[in-house]
């Protein structure tokens, strides 16, 4: 049967066109497009069903809406639960509203946010320090007295740290979605809500370790793990086992160092989204090499100061400045032409003999 | 004199029960609808008639039903929205309280005109008097034949629930309504899809204020055409205004939007003007999260026109210089209001309400309570006037639903309208504490533009 070819969606993001699937959510559509035009997202998570929406950190512009309406959208939209349009055109790190609205929202995230990374074990991995590393102020202009609430261990594996909690929602869709005992994780509301404890109920499940990997900070992190190393110490690998728990993909990333696993995680992607779920057995109760068979080291992915280490297979953005310059103020490029005498355009440094001076330049410029 | 459709029968005796408000005229409406009209036809009149909706946002209410989607087998719903928590609104109580039948009636013609055979009613929680008023008046309606199956032999089945929610603001948001009344937490969602399309279980529905439906009786039984003709440009029909503050006369009054500002707080038959015959000083007109004006603002526009009770004229200006018409919850200041203190009181609701989904909302309310309360209480920066500012800003438009922009509206006027008071807190810091900033100019005649 000759299958139909779809018609495919055109849509422009910051001056980058790309075809792609009708259904796409902006957000997906810039990330097939990859580097620095992807907005953060803090809450979206593909395999989580209705998550998304909430922490409008991935606020973008719609400049055109599509070719049959080409208005612009009065409002930013939440690029991760709105759908292209054919002809959309989209501004994201091209649209000073956009990085307006984007850093205030950073700074919403962040003014209850203990801010104790030197002790936290998310740190090195956080999306929130990404994204303040990005967008955030060096200061607070936050004077009052930060939201605290106690630590909770959540059964032998998990601990809650409500404090750092940016109230994603992630966690609460997995324990929705992969247990079957319970329906909501959060209690009271505002910005006094918190992930309830009895969220404890469903901690004996099988796969509830994953909310561990789904948290973008260090709101609910791994008890076996925890205050044993930095990440940045540790080297990923990629492993797996045959699990018997029929869900389980098994498939997982092993963090060594030395010879020793520290941690088991599930494999994230360039987004820091896991693969696939992961079993709490693969992942808290199997730490010896020999659990494993090893398949090579981890192509460390965008979200972790790992990639600044020296690790093979390390992902760069793709080349995309040429194309997106075009309006934007680029944060470490600069016209040298314009700032040096020495590097003029009109300069064919190959004709100078030897090393060149600045008086071959001078000379250049009489003429 | 205004014309009333709505109270007209408020004042006669026992107009709660049945047998009276039958005899009154009661649901002659639902008589004509399904015995003479297609629900299209019911459709089309509300279309014609030019009312808007009364909840707040002003949609076009025949528009907004012509969107509900019909697919094949599977049921929709028409939900009342009762959960009236705004400060400043209780039109919609003063409604259901004395003609509860009159809601019943709309929803019945509403509910046939959309396909809906199952009917909710949202009551806000705190209304628990009300709820056993409208459950009395459902159960007379049905035991009279206007609900059950079959109704007037039409072939239209219909049944009416009464919901109560549980005291949180923002289930009068639609979808946050609509997520409570299927037992969940009350989380507005995030649109597309709207619930014309998507709505309760997955069902089209469409939500109408209390006010909204009840404006349907007048409109089937008087026409849409004569309906139209009541009230200017845009603004058909009459509208419920509850006014309180300083007032000598709150209360609810129903007025058709031709009157003006002045005349509605100092006409002997509304407002009846201002105690100890102090001074306007400032007013929101259409419940707490729109825009306050001062009172050189408020009783005339930026052009210089006098300003009138309606949509159009309140929002005349737009933000910068006018105000909007909103839910019809009227508040007055007098001269020896501090806008500082009330600005923090709404913000302190907004913070409270905030159903904490989006960071924006969650986070920025909470600091804009804060910065408030310091600067009322002689603790404020020059500083924290541009901060407030910046928040409010950041807050707006940036969020899930319109409660952000609800918080952020009030604070963006008052900073705008009000800076001087706003700085006068911060240079006295004592006297603030002991009096207030007063009249000031906020009454003088505004500069030709
Ligand atoms: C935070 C919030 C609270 C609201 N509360 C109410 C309410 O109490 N009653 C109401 O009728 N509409 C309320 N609305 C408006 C509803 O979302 C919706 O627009 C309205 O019920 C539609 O009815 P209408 O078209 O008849 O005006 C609220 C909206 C928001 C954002
Ligand atoms: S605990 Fe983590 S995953 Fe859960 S809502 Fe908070 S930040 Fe999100
Ligand atoms: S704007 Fe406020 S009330 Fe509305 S969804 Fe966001 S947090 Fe909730
Ligand atoms: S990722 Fe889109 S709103 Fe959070």
């Amino acid at each position: 049967m000759a299958e139909e070819q779809k018609k495919l969606f055109k849509v422009t993001i910051d001056n980058i066109t790309i075809e792609v699937e009708p259904g796409t959510s902006i957000l997906n559509a810039a990330r097939k497009i990859g580097g620095d035009i992807v907005p953060p997202a803090m809450c979206y998570y593909t395999r989580l069903k209705g998550s998304g929406g909430k922490c409008r950190t991935c606020l973008v512009e719609v400049a055109a809406g599509s070719t049959a309406d080409p208005r612009p959208m009065p409002k930013l939209v939440a690029s991760c639960r709105t759908n292209v349009m054919d002809g959309m055109v989209v501004k994201n790190i091209t649209s000073d509203k956009v990085i307006d609205a984007r850093n205030g929202i950073v700074e919403f995230l962040l003014i209850n946010h203990p801010l104790d990374c030197p002790i936290c074990d998310q740190a090195g991995e956080c999306h929130l320090q990404d994204l303040s590393y990005e967008h955030g102020l060096e200061g607070t202009r936050y004077e009052f007295p930060r939201r605290i609430f106690e630590k909770h261990d959540l059964g032998p594996y998990i601990q809650l740290h409500m404090t750092r909690c940016i109230l994603c929602f992630r966690c609460v869709y997995v324990a929705d979605q992969l247990t079957e005992k319970r329906e909501h994780g959060i209690l009271d509301r505002g910005d006094h809500s918190e992930i309830a404890t009895y969220i404890k109920k469903s901690l004996d499940h099988d796969f509830i370790g994953n909310v561990i990997d789904v948290c973008p900070v260090g709101a609910l992190t791994d008890r076996t793990f925890r205050f044993k190393n930095r990440v940045w110490f540790t080297k990923p690998v990629d492993a797996h086992r045959e699990c018997n728990n029929p869900k389980c993909c098994g498939k997982v990333t092993l963090w060594y160092r030395g010879e020793e696993v520290f941690r088991v995680t599930a494999r994230k992607d360039q987004w820091g989204e896991v693969d696939d779920w992961i079993c709490n057995e693969c992942r808290f109760e199997k730490k010896l090499t020999s659990d494993w068979v090893i398949e090579g080291p981890t192509m460390v992915n965008r979200h972790s100061v790992i990639a600044q280490g020296h690790y093979v297979g390390v992902e760069k953005p793709q080349e995309v400045l040429y194309d997106v310059l075009d309006g934007r103020k680029p944060r470490l490029f600069m016209d040298i032409h314009k700032i040096s005498e020495v590097n003029e355009p009109g300069r064919d440094l190959s004709k100078i003999e030897g090393p060149a001076h600045s008086t071959d330049f001078v000379e250049h410029k009489n003429k | 004199m205004g014309r009333k459709l709505l109270l007209e029968k408020a004042a006669v005796e026992g107009i709660r029960s049945y047998e009276v408000y039958r005899r009154e005229g009661g649901y002659l409406s639902v008589e004509k609808a399904l015995k003479n009209m297609t629900p299209d036809q019911v459709t089309d009149e509300v279309k014609k008639s030019g009312l808007r909706g009364r909840g707040g946002a002003g949609f076009p209410t025949g528009l907004k039903w012509s969107f509900i989607a019909k697919p094949e087998g599977i049921p929709r719903h028409l939900v009342c929205n009762a959960d009236e928590s705004e400060p400043g609104t209780f039109k919609d109580r003063y409604l259901m309280e004395f003609l509860p039948h009159l809601l019943i009636e709309g929803l019945i013609v509403s509910s046939y005109a959309l396909g809906s055979n199952t009917t909710y009613v949202y009551i806000r929680g705190e209304y628990a008097w009300i709820l056993e008023i409208l459950e009395q008046a459902i159960a007379e309606a049905k035991n009279n034949g206007w609900l059950g199956k079959n109704i007037l032999g039409s072939g239209f089945d219909c049944e009416i629930y009464m919901h109560r929610g549980a005291g949180a603001y923002i289930c009068g948001e639609e979808t946050a309504l609509i997520e409570s009344l299927e037992g969940k937490r009350g989380n507005p969602r995030i649109k597309p899809p709207f619930p014309a399309v998507k709505g309760a279980w997955d069902r089209p529905t469409v939500v109408n204020n209390v006010e909204t439906l009840a404006a349907i009786v007048p409109i089937i039984n008087m026409g849409a055409e004569e309906y139209a003709k009541i009230g200017v440009g845009k603004s058909t029909g009459t509208k419920l205004i509850s006014a309180c503050g300083n007032i000598n006369k709150p209360g609810v009054y129903e007025i058709d939007m031709t009157i003006s500002v002045e005349e509605f707080i100092y006409g002997e038959e509304y407002c009846g003007g201002i105690p100890g015959g102090k001074r306007l000083k400032a007013c929101i007109p259409g419940g707490s999260s729109v825009p306050i004006l001062p009172a050189n603002l408020l009783l005339k526009t930026a052009k210089g026109e006098t300003r009138i009770m309606n949509y159009e004229s309140l929002s005349d200006g737009g933000f910068a210089k006018g105000s909007m018409m909103g839910s019809g919850g009227f508040i007055v200041f007098d001269e020896d209001q501090c806008v500082v203190r009330h600005t923090l009181t709404l913000a302190r609701f907004y913070h409270h309400e905030s159903c904490g989904q989006c960071s924006p909302c969650r986070e920025g309310t909470g600091w804009m309570e804060k910065i408030l309360k310091n600067i009322e209480y002689g603790k404020g920066k020059h500083s924290d006037i541009d901060l407030l500012w910046d928040i409010q800003r950041k807050i707006e438009g940036n969020t899930i639903c319109p409660l952000g922009d609800a918080a952020a509206w009030p604070v963006a006027a008052a900073i705008r309208h009000f800076r001087d008071e706003f700085e006068w807190h911060v240079n006295n810091p004592v006297e603030c504490q002991q009096h207030n900033y007063g009249l000031a100019h906020y009454a003088d005649a505004l500069e030709p533009a």
